[in-house]
């Protein structure tokens, strides 16, 4: 699915600001459409208002300010129980007192559906998350991922278009966390429902997502697919957000159309991309992605700059080798290559010299 | 190899160690534990354990009367006192003058018999003088010598291991002949009483979740520093005097009190027919429920606490009412805190006794009212067996409770 | 210490006794003890010489139980209720005394025939006398209609208003059969028939449905003061201390009271026993307890030492109008009998609180 076919509204928020307080807004004037069918999600920093917005959405918050929309309905006076929205929780929300069968009953009971459509649903919703054996169990006796699937299978089992998650993996492990990933975003594929999902793990909104809303001071800083943030990101906050990054300050001695070249504060020039740079003499912060530095010459195009720089350490992390060296000044510049067989693998103390294609180099506004 | 037992590398069997290895473990848990279990059996398992001793076993007159003890033996129950049980009469009468047992072995028989403790007392002061035949001797003292009653009361007294404490607390008595007979009805008070008690204690358990419900929610849902002042205002009344309390409800709730004042004087209610709201049932109810508030709150406030509003906003985006959120969602979570609390006031409402003996009148008051004015006139035996009821039915109680909710689901904070 | 013990000992064989330095007396604290050591413990002093040493206890009953059974008895005289002295008598934890040894009244009369009748026994000579009676609020009654005798507090119809009655069947039921007509003498005897007892709650009965119920001896006052009831049972030292000390128009009806008593006794093994038992003889006589009784509101119980009672300490008001043993507040007036109470307590208590409960 790709952002193109998105765009038919489903759920639409118009201007909404949220203030608790009165004296500071945690959501300042959000605009965000998202479509049918789409899995968009909400990334950013604690206190960034992602997580206000989807309990806007949710209906357990209200909007001070600001419509929101659900299928071309003003939803803002609409009680969560009638939204008919599915959501599942960070910490799962499973009704501790009720079992597996009853937790997924209780939405079909509210609902006043019959007992055999209940149990043909609750059924299916159970196989759908390879639960079908654990009706009888408590949530107790559960592990966390087990949890976590029946929560999925709750939030489902009722078919509500679309499906709201916040945080529903932050309390799993590593290995769990990567898989469960793949079977919410297989889930979301094959059922078609609209899923908005709240992480502040970049990786997880790059692996799920069709596109990602960074939220950042209650604003959206980027909404983007995947790609396009993390290979092109608009400002220096999302850069640095999403992936590893290295950062050159400096001022922009050249700008020729898309093109820049910037003097670093130890009198170096390096090539770049100008993103969001208006003029020439401005203070810009230039972001490299650590894969992307070359330290072969034969490898750059002709008349790039390069870079002194000295090996300070080599971290060996397995699928990757990770050097930090000194460059222009600071210790934390990075460079990822691939553990591949012939690998170059560089001593601590080695100087060489960096360089990287201007494309791969943005020059960005300083935050 | 599957059969052969498992042994340690050294060829010890592993069974034999490890059960050695927790053997060790198991006598440091006991070492730490052994000063609490120390502090237990002494402060509340022998007290307890003496208690009900007492309400079964009492040798005031057993151990002060041996040759009646003896007569007793040798004859019958049912035969009427010879010239042999009067001699062995006047005989332990003067061993109890030279003992001065004689307070305690009519304190004895007045158990049994009510109005015989004096009969012990004055004869023991004359005894000395006694000469055969006693019979004449004893009835010329005082013709009650001659009342089978009496005999059959120190028959049963003779023994020191009796049931004549229970059957006082049970509202029964001894016929002449033996049998056991309920008293006359307008002299029957424990069971009654009992009754009243529980249902009381019933009420009163009732009114406090009613009151604490709402309370101990907003309690647990209040951000931190308004909860704390909340929660101080709950304790208030732990940390003022019972007495004092108690009295402050008189002030107000009496018939010259602030409540009917202010209602008179807004001519809501009629000078003459002021609102009796105090020195009855009504008071006790109102009292206590104010005074037990607190044990109901807090084991609710524990609980309440640690429910998540997650769960309540889960059943609301599932499509539940806040009604239905409530009734089966947030509150089959707080039936633990529930229970603990009823628990709780319940068993402390069934044993309260000075409130009730200020404001409970003449129909507010209750059963350890009873104990309590046994205990004043040392009447240690009838006290033991009334609270070996109490705790026998607290106890009923319990065993219902755990049949019916469940022990486990208990949790008192 | 204990060679004087032994010398003074050695010389209790001389025609006079001797006298020890020091003895120590046992009270019950606050104004009562004020009361004794005024009117006891000083004029003895001077008298003999001897100093004498106030302890006090909540109810020295209690201590003089545990010194004598642990044998280290270290209290000479102490006073207690009347129904702990019978206990311990009959215990023989107190030793008997002789009444006949007792100084004759001011006027002559014999100790034995100076005591108010029942009052005397075998371990314990009376200091004092207390009473349970019934008070009302003068200010609830017009003049002249006030009620005076102890028929009127069970006449709501003449005298309207609620009634504090005792939650507890001692005093109460006697005084139920005096208001219907039982002469104090009988009254004991008419309780000990089921008959009788019938009769005392019937005539309660009159009154229950007026009534209001109190255990505490504070309450009375309270209850009065606060307008709750317009006549209370209560007790006379309380009604007293409210009506002189907090000034409230509180009015006693000495007709019908029922009044019990405490006094001395000495523990067997006191360490100065003899000199105990004269300090005992002076307290007991009848100028000292006509002293006692301008100190607190508790008559003296020999009838020589009425007369000798002056007015209140310090002021100029006569005491006799609010003692229990002033001649014209005996006219009606019952001994409690601790025999019957010791037999009945707990069968007529149960009685009482299932008439309490009845409806």
């Amino acid at each position: 699915m790709t952002s193109a076919t998105l765009h038919d509204d489903f759920v639409v928020f118009d201007h909404v600001q949220k203030s608790y307080d009165g004296t500071s807004l945690v959501v300042k004037d959000l605009n965000l459409k998202i479509g049918k069918g789409e899995f968009l999600t909400m990334l950013g920093p604690s206190g960034s208002g992602k997580t206000t917005c989807l309990m806007m959405l949710a209906g357990f918050e209200t909007a001070t300010h600001g419509e929101i929309r659900l299928e071309g309905r003003n939803i803002n006076l609409v009680p969560p129980h009638k939204r008919g929205i599915g959501m599942v929780f960070q910490n799962y929300a499973l009704f501790p007192h009720m079992t597996v069968g009853e937790n997924l009953a209780f939405p079909l009971e509210v609902r006043g559906m019959g007992k055999d459509e209940r149990e043909t649903k609750i059924k299916r919703a159970l196989d759908m998350v390879q639960m079908g054996a654990f009706a009888n169990r408590r949530p107790a006796q559960l592990s966390g991922g087990q949890q976590q699937r029946i929560a999925l299978a709750r939030a489902l089992v009722f078919d509500p278009a679309l499906v709201l998650m916040d945080e529903p993996l932050g309390a799993l492990d590593k290995q769990l966390r990567e898989h469960m990933q793949f079977e919410i975003k297989h889930l979301h594929e094959s059922l078609g429902i609209t899923v908005v999902y709240v992480t502040h793990d970049q990786g997880e909104a790059l692996t799920m997502s069709d596109r990602v809303a960074v939220f950042n001071d209650g604003r959206i800083q980027q909404l983007a697919p995947p790609a396009d943030l993390y290979e092109r990101p608009e400002n220096s906050f999302v850069a640095q957000f999403i992936g590893e990054n290295n950062k050159l300050q400096g001022v922009i001695e050249e700008l020729d159309g898309g093109r820049a070249v910037v003097r670093l504060a130890t009198g170096e020039l390096i090539d770049a991309t100008a993103v969001n740079i208006r003029e020439k003499g401005q203070q810009t912060l230039v972001s490299i992605r650590p894969e992307r530095v070359e330290f072969k010459p034969e490898l750059m195009p002709p008349g790039a700059h390069m870079l002194d720089a000295e090996v300070l350490e080599v971290i060996y992390m397995g699928d990757i080798l990770r050097t930090r060296m000194r460059v222009a000044g600071t210790d934390d510049f990075v460079l990822k290559c691939r553990n591949t067989l012939g690998q170059t693998r560089f001593a601590a103390g080695e100087r060489i010299r960096v360089g990287w294609h201007p494309e791969d180099a943005r020059a960005l506004d300083v935050i | 190899m599957s059969d052969a037992p498992l042994t340690t590398s050294d060829g010890r069997p592993l069974k034999a160690a490890l059960a050695q290895a927790q053997a060790r473990a198991r006598r440091r848990a006991f070492l730490l534990v052994a000063p609490l279990l120390l502090f237990v059996v002494i402060t509340f398992i022998l007290p307890i354990g003496q208690m009900l001793q007492r309400s079964i076993y009492h040798d005031g007159f057993s151990s002060a009367a041996p040759a009646l003890q003896a007569w007793f033996e040798a004859n019958p129950p049912g035969t009427a006192p010879d010239e042999a049980a009067y001699a062995a009469l006047a005989a332990d009468l003067q061993l109890m003058k030279a003992n001065r047992t004689a307070g305690e072995a009519g304190t004895r028989v007045n158990y049994t018999l009510p109005g015989t403790r004096s009969l012990f007392t004055s004869s023991a002061r004359g005894a000395d003088k006694l000469e055969p035949p006693f019979r004449e001797a004893l009835l010329a003292e005082n013709a009650k010598w001659g009342d089978p009653l009496v005999w059959e009361a120190m028959r049963s007294a003779a023994s020191p291991w009796t049931s004549d404490f229970y059957l006082v607390a049970t509202d029964m008595q001894r016929t002449a002949d033996g049998g056991v007979e309920r008293v006359p009805e307008k002299e029957r008070i424990y069971l009654k009483l009992f009754g009243t008690t529980f249902m009381l204690s019933a009420v009163i358990t009732g009114v406090c979740l009613l009151l604490a419900f709402p309370i101990a929610h907003l309690l647990a849902t209040l951000p931190a520093s308004r909860a704390n002042l909340l929660m101080i205002l709950v304790l208030l009344p732990f940390w003022t005097s019972l007495l004092v309390r108690t009295s402050s409800w008189i002030v107000l709730l009496q018939g010259q009190g602030v409540v009917n004042n202010v209602l008179v004087s807004a001519r809501l209610v009629d000078d003459g027919a002021r609102w009796q709201m105090i020195y009855n049932m009504t008071g006790t109810i109102i009292v206590m429920t104010h005074i037990l508030l607190p044990f109901m709150v807090l084991p609710l406030y524990s609980v309440m606490r640690t429910i998540k509003p997650a769960y309540a906003r889960a059943a609301r985006s599932l499509g539940a009412t806040s009604w239905t959120t409530f009734r089966r969602i947030y509150l089959p979570q707080t039936l633990p805190g529930i229970a603990a609390g009823a628990l709780l006031v319940f068993i402390l409402a069934v044993g309260y006794y000075i409130t009730p003996a200020l404001v409970g009148g003449a129909d507010g008051q209750l059963f350890s009212n009873l104990i309590q004015f046994h205990m004043s006139k040392s009447n240690w035996s009838v006290a033991a067996a009334l609270a070996g009821m109490l705790l026998a039915g607290v106890l009923v109680l319990y065993w219902l409770y755990d049949r019916l909710v469940g022990i486990d689901k208990l949790k008192l904070g | 210490m204990k060679k004087m013990l032994v010398l003074t000992t050695a010389l209790g064989g001389l025609a006079v006794p001797a006298m020890a330095q020091e003895i120590t007396v046992m009270g019950w604290g606050g104004a009562y003890s004020a009361s004794q050591v005024e009117a006891y413990h000083k004029p003895f002093a001077e008298k003999t010489g001897t100093k004498v040493v106030s302890v006090d206890a909540d109810n020295p009953a209690t201590p003089i139980k545990a010194q004598v059974s642990a044998g280290n008895v270290t209290v000479d005289v102490a006073s207690v209720e009347i129904a702990d002295a019978v206990r311990l008598c009959d215990e023989g934890m107190i030793i008997p005394i002789d009444a006949a040894s007792l100084p004759a009244g001011v006027d002559g009369v014999a100790a034995v025939d100076d005591f108010i009748e029942g009052t005397l026994t075998e371990c314990m000579i009376p200091t004092d006398i207390f009473s349970t009676i019934v008070a009302f609020d003068a200010s609830k009654f017009p003049e002249g209609a006030a009620p005076a005798t102890i028929a009127d507090f069970f006449d709501t119809a003449k005298f309207p208003g609620k009634r504090g009655l005792k939650k507890g069947a001692k005093a109460t039921l006697e005084m139920a059969l005096m208001a219907d007509g039982v002469p104090a003498a009988d009254v004991y005897a008419t309780l000990e028939t089921p008959e009788g007892l019938d009769r005392a709650f019937a005539k309660l009965d009159s009154i229950k449905k007026d009534a209001v119920f109190w255990e505490a001896g504070a309450q009375p006052p309270q209850l009065l003061a606060d307008g709750e009831v317009s006549m209370t049972m209560g007790w006379n030292g309380r009604i007293y201390n409210a009506a002189v000390q907090d000034n409230k128009p509180f009015k006693i009806i000495w007709d019908g009271q029922v009044f019990e008593w405490e006094g001395y006794v000495i523990p067997k093994g006191a360490p100065n026993e003899a000199t105990a038992l004269e300090f005992v003889k002076f307290a007991t006589s009848s100028e000292p307890l006509a002293k006692a009784a301008e100190h607190i509101s508790y008559g003296p119980p020999r009838k020589s030492s009425a007369p000798l009672v002056g007015n209140v300490f310090g002021t100029d008001v006569p005491m006799s109008p609010n003692l229990p043993t002033s001649p014209e507040n005996m006219t009606n007036a019952l001994a409690s009998s601790l025999d019957f109470w010791v037999d009945r307590d707990s069968e007529l208590n149960e009685r009482f609180n299932a008439w309490l409960s009845a409806n």
